[in-house]
């Protein structure tokens, strides 16, 4: 379980996230929505202290990250896969070893299960036989899936996605989503989505918060969401229209 | 009006250069904390120490051997003149063990390798490849900055040690091809007036120049921000930074060890 308490992020004077209050559950798929520039990925990477909180509270399977030191930082990411917006691939590393990585970084594997795991992990998602390809070599799509499957090399029982699916074609998006639920259902995983791609939240998340202008507007699910009495939320959904 | 803010703005340049100052001092002060716990990944160390050293090769030796060789002729004329030629020898190999070599390396390497070593890892932070290395729960200190700390720091004093060697070969053959200086006096004289000390002090200052070329430009490139400019700028701004700071190390060095 995830638990925010009055989680706040200035940078200089700039306040993006203001006294935050968010519990996330067990196997939950919570979508947090929001234009562009308004925090939700500087949200995703506090969570796991890719930057730091000005103040406030993050606690994960009941550890509070805040008070973590580099070590005990590691140990929590090794329990959360991350997918981030451009995929993040390691550009000079196959995709053998960019799914490997993380295992051998850990160092307590054995190269025949490690190569056991990629193998697993890249038929997960599809792209088996990949193994010697560069990044260079793979089209945006198959970036993401490989980046889902070398976040999921640890078995995580958390998963954060950066806007999964912006920049993608129609057909890749509904891929990744379809990844996406397949991941929720056959692995019971947390799944954390920012996005601004509305047929990605439908489709995928069981509940839906909203950040504004730093503060976060609870929604409920996407049917709810659909009914909401608030304008600032109705605007974004229907995109004003 | 316009002057106005200017007290204000020199008080928040200074705060800035020493918060970058303390941040590089910090990563310093991590990297040797992991180097002593023995967390050291021999097999990427061992491939920048191809890319810092070998690859420097070239241009190092080059450079060493037609410094050497412009020093030569310069002094073989002047020395002739006054009927002291006798001793362009031993200026020479004191010039290249305590200053010309190290300088020289140092230039070469903070150029090449903390303009390469940023850009990288600058490209890397802006394409979010930091982050997902340290989001796999990888440390970005033992896994990128301390392989290149200790290649730069390795990899210098043996370039030095071969550019000593070829700018005063460069010297020899140019004093006694072209500067009218007798090649056994040459000699004599370079074994006679350099000290050990000169060719130790000259090649462990370059340890220090290794280690402040490979913090600088990590640091630098680790904190890059804001795509392909930002790289541009982490970049030059590293190797600005990277050879004002060897300049005045080296002075204090060559105080300190020469005086």
């Amino acid at each position: 379980m995830i638990k925010l308490r009055a989680l706040t992020k200035y940078f200089g004077k700039k306040i993006v996230l203001d006294k935050v209050d968010l519990v996330i559950p067990d196997g939950e798929s919570l979508a947090v929505i929001g234009p562009s520039g308004c925090g939700k990925s500087t949200l995703l990477r506090i969570l796991i202290r890719l930057i730091d909180p000005t103040s406030g509270s993050i606690n994960i399977d009941g550890e509070e990250v805040t008070l973590l030191s580099e070590d005990g930082l590691m140990r929590i990411r090794q329990k959360v896969g991350m997918i981030f917006q451009t995929a993040a691939l390691f550009d000079s590393l196959s995709v053998y070893e960019n799914v490997a990585f993380g295992l051998r970084e850990r160092g307590n594997m054995l190269e025949k299960e490690i190569a056991q795991t990629v193998k697993d992990k890249l038929a997960l998602v599809e792209l088996s036989g990949t193994e010697a390809l560069y990044p260079a070599e793979l089209s945006g799509g198959m970036q993401k899936r490989v980046s889902i499957a070398r976040a999921l090399a640890f078995n995580p029982k958390i998963i954060l996605y950066d806007e999964p699916t912006t920049g993608l074609d129609p057909i890749t998006s509904v891929t990744i989503e379809n990844l996406m639920l397949k991941l929720q259902q056959e692995l019971n995983v947390t799944s954390v989505i920012v996005t601004h791609v509305m047929q990605t939240v439908n489709r995928v998340a069981k509940k839906i918060v909203m950040l504004h202008q730093g503060k976060l507007i609870e929604t409920g699910s996407p049917e709810e969401t659909k009914k909401t009495s608030s304008k600032i939320v109705k605007d974004f959904i229907t995109g004003g229209l | 009006m316009q002057y106005k803010n200017i007290p204000e703005e020199v008080g928040d340049k200074v705060y800035s250069w020493l918060e970058e100052f303390g941040r590089m001092v910090e990563l310093f002060l991590s990297i040797i904390a992991n180097v002593f716990k023995g967390k050291i990944n021999l097999k990427l160390t061992f491939d920048q120490m191809v890319k810092i050293g070998i690859d420097s090769l070239p241009l190092c030796l080059t450079t060493a051997a037609f410094i050497g060789m412009v020093f030569a002729i310069q002094i073989a004329g002047e020395f002739v003149r006054f009927g002291a030629g006798r001793f362009v020898g031993g200026v020479m190999s004191i010039a290249m063990a305590r200053e010309l070599g190290p300088a020289i390396t140092g230039i070469v390497v903070a150029a090449r390798v903390s303009a390469s070593i940023t850009a990288e890892l600058g490209t890397m932070c802006v394409t979010e490849q930091i982050d997902a290395l340290r989001a796999l729960g990888a440390s970005t200190t033992r896994y990128l900055v301390i392989p290149r700390f200790i290649a730069a720091a390795l990899m210098m004093p043996l370039l030095t040690i071969l550019a000593d060697v070829l700018g005063f070969l460069g010297g020899y053959l140019v004093a006694t091809a072209f500067g009218g200086i007798n090649a056994v006096q040459y000699l004599e004289t370079a074994q006679r007036l350099v000290s050990t000390w000169d060719i130790y002090g000259g090649i462990l200052k370059t340890v220090i120049f290794g280690a402040i070329i490979a913090v600088i430009a990590c640091h630098r490139g680790l904190n890059t921000k804001g795509g392909a400019k930002g790289v541009g700028e982490a970049t030059t701004s590293s190797v600005v930074t990277t050879l004002i700071c060897l300049f005045i190390v080296n002075y204090f060095l060559s105080v300190l060890f020469f005086k």
